[in-house]
């Protein structure tokens, strides 16, 4: 019953809705100037972005097993039950690994703030427990993104690559990247010309950590029991020597 | 030592002030603008010199600590023990000011403390936080006794002399670990590190290096002090030191390559890109002094091998700045070049270092008494002392 976002970029006509509903819902300033900007950022959770006759959004993509949520030090992000990755601005202390380590680069940073935070799209998580869709699935006047549990609009992106191969690129983004994403993109062309990064594995990333992770009681452990060792033996050794009125 | 009233004036002191200065104004702005207004960072590259020099290289250089610890108390080799303290006092200076560095760097320095209340340890940066917290602490005890001494405390110097096996035993280990933690970091990031420093031996790499550049650092502040305080370099120490560094390089640069052959990526040295400049500046760096201190002309002559060490050294913050800086920029997709405010700070820290290490070092007992018999023994004689070297040292 996990919630997802998918984002059909044939459908979408550059309106940015979407982009006006997110900061309304966020309580961000939003005017032509804002409107402009194609980057994600800590004013603009967001963004439409075009390239040539066609245009891709960027936001959190709320990943399976978000690489932000375990590189974080202090556990201030966090995969709920329902999708989304949400944010714990109380516990957050500003190392910004988050946004070192994201594969997507979707954590912003409030630079200029004397008491920054990280902003991100937390896909709505307060409306989604209310039941209801994201801003930005209810903003969309063409249907361009909609809002549901991920396995029936992994269907129905399906459904759609199915029904007009001609007019899609037979691929869905987000279905394997990292392990799984709660947001899903198809588009009419290969994703890297939609600015989308495929350079990513197909396992989630956390794992490449914790592999050496695991291995800190070991290393302890054994690390212990040889360093004693040594010790002992060296120290026995001169403590025989003094014994014996030698000297080392 | 010489009882001057007033500190003359010399040029040291001179940049010393200016240091301070800047690095005093850059604080004002990093406290009243916050992150953007004293850094070039940003959302595509959150991490600049703070991290890459002053965390990543900072604790590296104070390696020496752990480092002649383990070959002193653990292996027993006592010839060592005239510098031990002060690669201690370098050691545990060294992890204050990194303590330092990251108050700059966090956003929110006032939550510093945050890790160790608010668990995650999926997260390689948790357990940074924890060693670094825990080995600083281990650090403070095993000094401690030098200002005991000083101040005549006996009662906490048989207690510290009581725990002091475990003491340094636990340092060993917490300095294995975040050593090698540090590369851990970049693990996590194999889309956005170039090719010729992302791989899966960076936490074995990073652990390698930061014991060669601790021996370097050894090195180099003995040689210092020597002249500082008007003592003798204890040459038969630091030539021994030296040649375990040069086995030692051997061994990491023979590894890194293996690791670049194995992965495939050798064919990238072959491209005319900043990355491949930038690597070839870093090999150099270490490989020169590895040829040059094979060769006991060099480990005997106190000005080359303090050359030979100031190498390795700036070799060493080549790496650390090319994981950190350099070779996530073109997967970063931007450029980063340190504001002025950012270098500022990261000079006065390092001013600052060296002048508490100077005074604890002129007001408490950190060198051992100028001893006669090791300086003015014949060469011949101490030749022969370095050649006694247990094998087992590295």
């Amino acid at each position: 019953m996990s919630k997802a976002i998918l984002y059909d970029s044939t459908m979408c006509i550059g309106c940015k809705a979407c982009e006006g509903a997110c900061a309304e819902r966020w309580h961000l300033p939003y005017d032509d100037k804002v409107a402009a900007e194609t980057r994600l950022s800590a004013h603009k959770l967001t963004a439409i972005q075009t390239f040539g006759e066609h245009f891709s959004r960027r936001l959190c993509m709320h990943c399976a097993e978000p690489t932000c949520a375990s590189v974080c030090p202090v556990g201030a992000l966090h995969k709920t039950s329902l999708g989304p990755v949400v944010y714990d601005a109380e516990k957050c202390m500003g190392c910004r690994y988050c946004m070192t380590a994201c594969p997507f680069q979707v954590p912003a940073y409030e630079w200029n703030s004397r008491l920054p935070k990280v902003r991100k799209c937390d896909m709505c998580y307060d409306r989604q427990r209310a039941g209801k869709v994201t801003a930005c699935a209810e903003a969309c006047p063409t249907g361009a993104t909609t809002c549901g549990d991920r396995d029936a609009l992994v269907a129905e992106a399906r459904r759609r690559l199915a029904e007009k191969p001609g007019s899609y690129y037979q691929r869905i983004y987000g279905l394997q990247e990292v392990g799984g994403t709660s947001v899903l993109y198809i588009s009419a062309v290969p994703f890297e010309q939609i600015g989308l990064r495929t350079n990513l594995p197909q396992q989630p990333l956390p794992q490449l950590t914790w592999r050496v992770l695991e291995a800190v009681p070991d290393v302890v452990s054994v690390g212990s029991v040889l360093l004693g060792g040594i010790w002992w033996i060296t120290n026995r050794r001169d403590e025989v020597a003094r014994a014996e009125g030698g000297k080392r | 030592m010489n009882g001057r009233k007033l500190p003359s004036f010399t040029i040291w002191r001179a940049i010393f002030v200016l240091l301070m200065a800047a690095g005093a104004y850059a604080t004002y702005l990093r406290v009243r603008y916050g992150l953007g207004g004293v850094t070039n960072l940003s959302d595509q590259f959150p991490w600049g010199i703070w991290i890459g020099f002053d965390i990543l290289c900072g604790v590296g250089l104070a390696a020496g600590g752990f480092t002649l610890v383990a070959v002193v108390h653990i292996f027993n080799i006592e010839r060592y023990k005239p510098i031990l303290r002060p690669a201690i006092l370098t050691a545990f200076l060294g992890y204050v000011l990194v303590v330092l560095a990251l108050l700059f760097d966090l956003g929110r320095p006032d939550r510093v403390w945050h890790p160790l209340v608010m668990w995650n340890p999926h997260s390689v940066m948790f357990e940074v936080a924890w060693c670094v917290t825990l080995y600083t602490t281990v650090l403070a005890l095993e000094f401690a006794p030098t200002v005991f001494e000083k101040l005549g405390w006996h009662k906490p110097l048989d207690w510290l002399k009581f725990i002091s096996v475990p003491l340094m035993i636990v340092g060993v280990i917490l300095s294995t670990l975040h050593q090698s933690s540090l590369g851990s970091l970049y693990l996590i990031v194999p889309h956005k590190l170039y090719g010729l420093w992302y791989t899966p031996m960076l936490p074995v790499f990073f652990y390698l290096s930061a014991i060669c550049v601790g021996l370097a650092m050894t090195i180099f502040e003995s040689w210092h002090s020597s002249r500082a305080f008007g003592r003798a370099l204890e040459l038969p120490l630091a030539a021994g030191l030296a040649r375990v560094l040069a086995v030692l390089l051997m061994t990491f640069l023979f590894v890194r390559f293996l690791d670049l052959e194995q992965r495939g990526v050798l064919g990238l040295l072959r491209e005319n890109r900043t990355e491949t400049w930038l690597f070839g500046l870093e090999i150099a760096l270490l490989a020169v002094p590895m040829v040059l201190l094979f060769r006991r002309r060099v480990r005997w002559n106190p000005g080359k091998l303090y050359g030979c060490a100031v190498l390795v050294i700036f070799g060493f913050i080549a790496n650390r700045l090319n994981v950190s800086v350099t070779g996530m920029e073109a997967g970063s997709g931007t450029h980063y070049v340190p504001r002025w405010t950012e270098i500022a700070v990261t000079l006065a820290i390092i001013a600052l270092g060296f002048a508490v290490f100077r005074v604890i070092a002129q007001y408490f007992p950190v060198f051992e008494e100028h001893r006669e018999d090791q300086a003015h023994a014949p060469r011949a004689a101490r030749e022969a002392a370095e050649e006694g070297i247990p094998a087992g040292v590295g």
